[in-house]
């Protein structure tokens, strides 16, 4: 059968241009390790979502949809995306700000510590859960479950091919390929 | 030459629509010399237009326009203002089938008479039979390429289909094989072959599938007596003193509205749209809209018992690759009772890219049982489970009291509520689904539910007698004689079967019926 390779590759152009240091570090997965201090590059970036509420988004949308073997970068620009629709619209943008000071609130209370802060993935899942049922949640959820999925490089590493009518389809190309059954 | 036709030209035959039913009828009446000008809501994309990637596609063919739902089914719920996912395009929504083209069975076009009075469904006995059908599916069968029918080999079986055939065979099950697809096998009719591309929901970039887009339509333009208008967004059919139907309004992409004057007007806007388009054209004459006076129309909103079942496997599967719908498990479409339920289902392999999985896998979920399906995307096969549902008055689209569209037109709501016999052919059906990717070795499996529908069906349906439906066995309305219904939206009952082949049989056979009826004057 041809099956796909799916380490990372370093040169693929398009790719979120913060992500060269995320990427190198991708094999650490960061999710509740993200320090607290410290303003990450990719965070400064965003127009609309503040660095602080950026730096708990992150490790919510990891919380969200983990992946342990997909690094920062691509949870990143998942949020990128979200802080682009929020540069056009200031609700949202008041939505998301307002979100994350909450969703530290909800973790205080449940967890004594910073959403971010909070080591246990268990325990910050436990907090999401609190705040499942709200607008912010739903939003971020929502958003984040066609932005994280509709990149290419995460379909590389779920093992999808994307577009193939360029190359000729599959029928060349391991249509028919699997060889685990017998007689099939 | 493509024909052109003057607003005011009332000898043309108007067909609202351009898929499946619309786009064969307005091909087989222009072929008998019939003037015939289509309206298509949406645009025109060809081939060279569609894009391998689910959610650009998404946006570049889907009827988006605002919808709201009710009722206890779950894409209410899911996907609020999503009710469908068709397409709005010329060609409609056979740019997006997947091509699976079988015949009902002798039993389902008899549902009332074989299942017998079944509390909360609105059952009723087509006005049509197998028998009378069966020419009709053969032009179809022939018209479409149909795999397994005229000739035509089968496509061959992908990895998805594999999986599925081996389970089935474990399972003693009987009838199971790659499909009858209108997909060619081999180059015919001016088309490719299937190049196993996958993408079958996206559009064919080979054009090996079937689409009125490709074929009924140019063909239909190249007698010169079909004039296809893209971006024409009807809103409202009018009619005459008498009671006859005589013109169409509709809007263009700038907003002009225009009127076309029409002899004969055929409704094939999907089931929605069709019946929403009735109930919009009420007037003095008729109050509850156009031939509705049995207070059928927009009622037995059908959609099919769906739902799916995705299995994990310790080796790869990669089943995106080829044909989306590969293959086809029939035991369970019969009829018996025995199983709890009346009607049958259908087993057909799917599947879905990673940017749907992620949508559709199970709506609103989150979280490591969540992402962990999805790690393991490459190694998944897939089966998409569709069966008969029954007809309720109570489930249907109706005007939404407030909310109106740019036009100032009330947008549909649709309202559905599972039957209990859709609920326990759902359970009958994720079991046997389940227990054969268990067969041959399955580490999870997932029970999906339904998406948003694309068997949308019933609204206006066919009837013996016009207190029961709004169409007669020809398509025709009881109540105004040159208005015709000629999409999924006439069919009785939903059959376990995937409902385009019997659209384009349906089509086909009214063709033949307008121009009959227009040769002797009868309209």
């Amino acid at each position: 059968m041809r099956v796909l390779d799916k380490r990372t590759r370093l040169n693929r152009r398009n790719f979120l241009k913060t992500s060269a240091a995320s990427v190198a570090a991708a094999g650490a997965v960061s999710g509740g390790m993200v320090s607290i201090g410290a303003t990450p590059a990719w965070a400064e970036g965003l127009t609309a979502i503040k660095p602080d509420a950026a730096k708990t988004l992150l490790v919510m949308v990891r919380d969200l949809y983990p992946h342990d073997r997909l690094g920062d970068a691509y949870y990143e620009k998942a949020l990128a995306s979200m802080d682009q629709e929020a540069a056009k619209d200031a609700t949202l943008a008041g939505q998301l700000n307002e979100g994350a000071v909450a969703l530290d609130t909800a973790a205080r209370k449940l967890g004594n510590a910073p959403y971010a802060a909070i080591k246990a993935e268990a325990d910050r899942v436990a907090v999401l859960k609190s705040i499942e049922t709200t607008p912010f949640f739903r939003k971020v959820r929502g958003d984040m479950v066609v932005a994280l999925y509709n990149q290419p490089e995460v379909w590389a590493k779920l093992g999808y091919e994307g577009a193939s009518a360029e190359y000729g389809g599959y029928i060349h190309r391991g249509f028919d390929d699997l060889d685990w059954i017998k007689d099939a | 030459m493509v024909a052109k036709f003057a607003m005011d030209d009332d000898g043309v035959v108007v067909v609202i629509g351009s898929g499946a039913g619309g786009g064969t009828l307005a091909n087989e009446l222009a072929q008998k010399g019939i003037k015939v000008v289509c309206l298509e809501a949406g645009g025109r994309h060809e081939i060279r237009d569609f894009v391998n990637d689910e959610w650009k596609s998404f946006s570049q063919i889907s009827w988006l326009d605002k919808r709201t739902t009710s009722g206890g089914w779950r894409v209410a719920k899911d996907f609020p203002n999503l009710p469908a996912w068709i397409v709005k395009a010329v060609g409609g929504s056979t740019v997006h089938w997947a091509g699976a083209s079988l015949r009902f069975q002798e039993h389902e076009f008899k549902t009332r008479t074989t299942y017998g009075a079944v509390e909360g469904a609105n059952l009723l006995d087509w006005p049509v039979t197998l028998a009378e059908m069966e020419p009709y599916y053969d032009k179809a069968e022939f018209k479409m390429g149909t795999t397994g029918t005229n000739g035509i080999p089968r496509l061959p079986g992908n990895n998805n289909y594999k999986v599925l055939a081996a389970g089935a065979k474990k399972l003693g099950y009987s009838e199971f094989h790659t499909g009858n697809m209108s997909i060619n096998s081999k180059p015919r009719d001016g088309r490719g072959a299937c190049q196993q591309i996958g993408f079958c929901f996206q559009g064919c970039k080979s054009g090996a599938k079937w689409s009125t887009l490709y074929t009924e339509i140019p063909k239909g333009e190249a007698t010169g007596n079909l004039e296809v208008r893209p971006n024409a967004q009807v809103l409202k059919i009018e009619h005459d003193a008498k009671g006859k139907v005589n013109a169409v309004l509709y809007a263009d992409n700038t907003g002009a509205m225009h009127r076309q004057k029409a002899r004969i007007v055929a409704v094939a806007g999907n089931s929605i749209e069709s019946p929403r388009l009735l109930l919009n054209s009420a007037s003095t004459m008729f109050p509850d809209g156009l031939a509705n006076s049995s207070g059928q129309v927009g009622r037995n909103y059908m959609r099919h018992m769906t739902g799916s079942v995705y299995a994990t496997f310790d080796r790869p599967v990669h089943m995106y690759r080829g044909t989306t719908m590969a293959g086809i498990i029939r035991d369970e479409s019969r009829f018996d009772p025995r199983r709890g339920f009346v009607g049958g289902y259908e087993m057909e392999t799917l599947s879905l890219g990673v940017p749907f999985m992620a949508a559709f896998l199970d709506p609103g979920a989150w979280g490591r049982d969540f992402s962990s399906a999805l790690d393991a995307y490459d190694h998944i096969a897939g089966m998409w489970l569709v069966g008969e549902d029954m007809p309720r008055e109570t489930n249907r689209v109706t005007l939404h009291a407030t909310e109106k569209d740019k036009f100032g037109l009330p947008i549909p709501n649709v309202n559905f509520d599972d039957h209990p016999n859709d609920i326990a052919m759902r359970t009958h059906a994720y079991g046997r689904g389940s227990a054969v990717y268990d067969a041959v070795g399955a580490t999870r499996t997932i029970h999906t539910p339904p998406y948003p529908s694309t068997h949308n069906l019933g609204t206006n349906r066919m009837s013996a007698n016009a207190r029961d439906g709004v169409v007669n066995k020809w398509g025709q309305a009881h109540d105004v004689k040159n208005l015709f219904v000629s999409d999924g939206s006439q069919f009785t009952s939903g059959a376990s079967e995937n409902p385009t082949l019997t659209i384009v049989a349906l089509a086909i056979r009214q063709a033949d019926y307008i121009a009959d009826q227009m040769g002797k004057r009868e309209i």
